[in-house]
C-alpha cells in the first residue's frame, strides 16, 4: 500500500488515461483480457502483438516501463507452477539440454505465461490509471448494485485502518518475544485474529451510527459525468486490436 | 493463491462468471432482508477484516507457511451470505486494485472461494453443528472442522475446472494429487486458526458470532473488550 487511503497500484499524475471515464476503461480492459484469453497459444505473434499494444498504453500513459516491469512480479509463483509444466506433461517429449521435455507442456508452460503476464500488465495499467472512487464510479454506471459498490468503497476506506491494526498487533505480539513459527504457537494468532475482527465490527457499528445519525438512508450520494463517445473509443480501441489478432491467429491456425 | 488469466480457457472462465453473478445476486438478496442498511458497513469492514486476515501468515510445516483463507471464518462470525458477499467484495478489490488473480478467471476465484470456500464450508459447519450438543466449543470446534475442509473442497471444485477447461499439459490425475494434497495440509492451519478465532470472539463478544446465535448468549457490557490481546 503506498499511501493513507488504500488506493493499491494507483498512480497519482495526470496522464492521458487517467481523465479517461473509468467505466469505458473497465469494459475495454476486460475485452483486452478477454481477446488474449481466447487467442489461440500456436499463434505467438499475436501475443507479440498484444505485448506491443500494453506497452503502447502504458507508454501514453505516462507511466514507467520499469515500474510495469516491477508491478508485474506479482505473478512469479503462477510462473513457477508453469515451469513445471514441461516436467510433468503428458504426450511425446523433446530433447533439450540432455533432459526430456514433454511437448504439450512446453506449449501449454507458454501460454500460462504469455497470457497471465499479459492479463496482469492490463490490470496493472488500469490500476495505475484509475483512482478507486472513480473505479467505483465506474461500476456504478456499469449498472453494478450499489449495495455492491458501497460495500467495496467501504472496504478499500477502512483497508488501511484494519491492516495497520493487525500490523500494530503483530509487532506487539512479537517484540513480547513470540513469533509464530510452529503450529501450537497458532493460539497466539488466533487470538489476535479474535480482537481484530471485534475492532473491525465495532467500528462498522460506530460507523453506521454516524452515518445514521447524517441521515443515511442506505445509499451513497454518486457523482455522475456525462457520457463522452470521444472515451468509449479511446478505450475501446486497444480491445478491438487485441480482437482483431485473435480473430487473425483463428484464421491463420 | 488466485487463478490468473489463460489458465483456464475463456468458455469455462465465462461460465464460472455467470455462476459467480448468480451467488453474488443472490447473497445481496438473502443479507438485503437479514441485515437491512446496515449491511454496507458491517459487510465492507467484514471484507477489510478478511483481506487482512489473509496477511496472516501460519507456519504448515517447518519451514513453510501458507496464509489464512477466511471463508469459513467469514460465513462463521457474519452468516454466510454475507460472509460470501465479503469475500466476493475481497476478490475483486484484490483483482482490479492489486492484479492479483487474473479478470477474466475472477469468475472462477469467486466460484471456488466464496461460493465453495464460505457457502459450502458454512454448510459443513451447520452440518456438523447439528449432530454436536449446543455447546461454545461445539461451535468452535464445528469451525475448526469446516474450516479444515473448506481448503480441500476448493481445491477439488478448482480440479473439476481444470478438467473442463485447463490450459495445462499435466493430467487431471497429477493436479488433483498435487491441489488436493497441498490444501489437506493448508486446511491444517486454516482449521485451527478459525477454531482460535472463534473461540477468541466467543470469549469478548458471542453475540458477534453469527454460527452461534442458536446459543443463548448474553450482550456481554463493552468493557468486555478490555480484556482483548493486543
Amino acid at each position: 500500500m503506498n499511501n493513507a487511503h488504500g488506493t493499491g497500484l494507483y498512480m497519482d499524475h495526470t496522464g492521458r488515461l487517467h481523465r479517461l471515464a473509468a467505466h469505458s476503461k473497465l469494459v475495454g480492459t476486460l475485452g483486452f483480457v478477454a481477446a488474449v484469453v481466447a487467442t489461440p497459444r500456436e499463434q505467438w505473434w499475436s501475443f507479440v502483438a498484444d505485448g506491443v499494444i500494453v506497452a503502447m498504453v502504458a507508454v501514453l500513459a505516462g507511466l514507467p516501463l520499469g515500474l510495469l516491469a516491477r508491478r508485474l512480479t506479482i505473478e512469479l509463483p503462477f510462473i513457477a507452477f508453469a515451469l513445471l509444466m514441461p516436467f510433468v506433461g503428458n504426450g511425446p517429449t523433446v530433447r533439450l539440454a540432455g533432459v526430456n521435455l514433454s511437448q504439450a507442456g512446453l506449449w501449454s508452460a507458454w501460454s500460462i505465461v504469455a497470457k497471465g503476464t499479459l492479463g496482469v500488465a492490463a490490470t496493472v495499467v488500469l490500476a495505475s490509471t484509475t483512482a478507486v472512487p472513480q473505479l467505483i464510479t465506474g461500476f456504478e454506471r456499469l449498472r453494478v448494485p450499489r449495495a455492491l459498490t458501497a460495500i467495496g468503497a467501504f472496504m478499500i476506506r477502512y483497508l488501511d485502518v484494519v491492516t495497520g491494526e493487525l500490523q500494530r498487533m503483530r509487532v506487539a505480539r512479537e517484540s513480547r518475544g513470540d513469533r509464530a513459527r510452529w503450529l501450537w504457537q497458532a493460539k497466539a494468532v488466533g487470538a489476535g485474529a479474535g480482537a481484530l475482527f471485534v475492532r473491525s465490527y465495532e467500528r462498522g457499528e460506530r460507523v453506521f451510527l454516524a452515518m445514521e445519525s447524517r441521515g443515511y438512508t442506505g445509499t451513497l450520494p454518486s457523482v455522475r459525468r456525462g457520457d463522452e463517445p470521444r472515451h468509449w473509443a479511446a478505450c475501446l480501441a486497444p480491445a478491438a486490436l487485441a480482437s482483431a489478432c485473435a480473430i487473425a491467429a483463428w484464421r491463420f491456425r | 493463491m488466485h487463478i490468473p488469466d489463460g489458465f483456464i480457457d475463456g468458455t469455462t472462465s465465462a461460465f464460472g462468471g455467470g455462476v459467480a453473478v448468480g451467488t453474488v445476486a443472490g447473497c445481496l438478496r438473502r443479507t438485503r432482508d437479514l441485515l437491512d442498511d446496515r449491511q454496507v458497513p458491517l459487510v465492507g469492514l467484514t471484507s477489510a477484516f478478511v483481506f487482512a486476515a489473509q496477511m496472516l501468515n501460519f507456519p504448515v510445516a517447518a519451514g513453510t507457511s501458507g496464509h489464512l483463507l477466511g471463508g469459513v471464518l467469514a460465513a462463521v462470525l457474519v452468516g454466510p451470505w454475507a460472509g460470501a458477499l465479503a469475500v466476493s467484495v475481497v476478490l475483486v478489490v484484490q483483482a482490479l486494485l492489486f492484479a492479483d488473480g487474473g479478470l477474466s478467471a475472477l469468475g472462477l476465484n469467486v466460484v471456488n472461494m466464496a461460493l465453495v470456500g464460505a457457502l459450502g464450508g458454512y454448510a459443513v459447519f451447520a452440518a456438523i453443528r447439528a449432530l454436536l450438543p449446543k455447546t461454545k466449543a461445539s461451535v468452535v470446534a464445528a469451525a475448526g472442522v469446516a474450516a479444515a475442509l473448506a481448503p480441500t473442497m476448493a481445491a477439488i471444485v478448482f480440479t473439476a475446472e481444470y478438467a473442463l477447461g485447463g490450459n495445462g499439459a499435466a493430467s487431471v490425475a497429477t493436479v488433483a494429487k498435487a491441489m488436493i494434497g497441498v490444501h489437506l495440509l493448508i486446511g491444517v492451519g486454516e482449521g485451527a486458526i478459525t477454531a482460535m478465532t472463534i473461540s477468541a470472539v466467543m470469549a469478548t463478544r458471542p453475540d458477534l458470532v453469527h454460527g452461534a446465535a442458536h446459543i443463548a448468549t448474553r450482550a456481554p457490557s463493552r468493557d468486555d473488550t478490555a480484556g482483548v490481546p493486543a
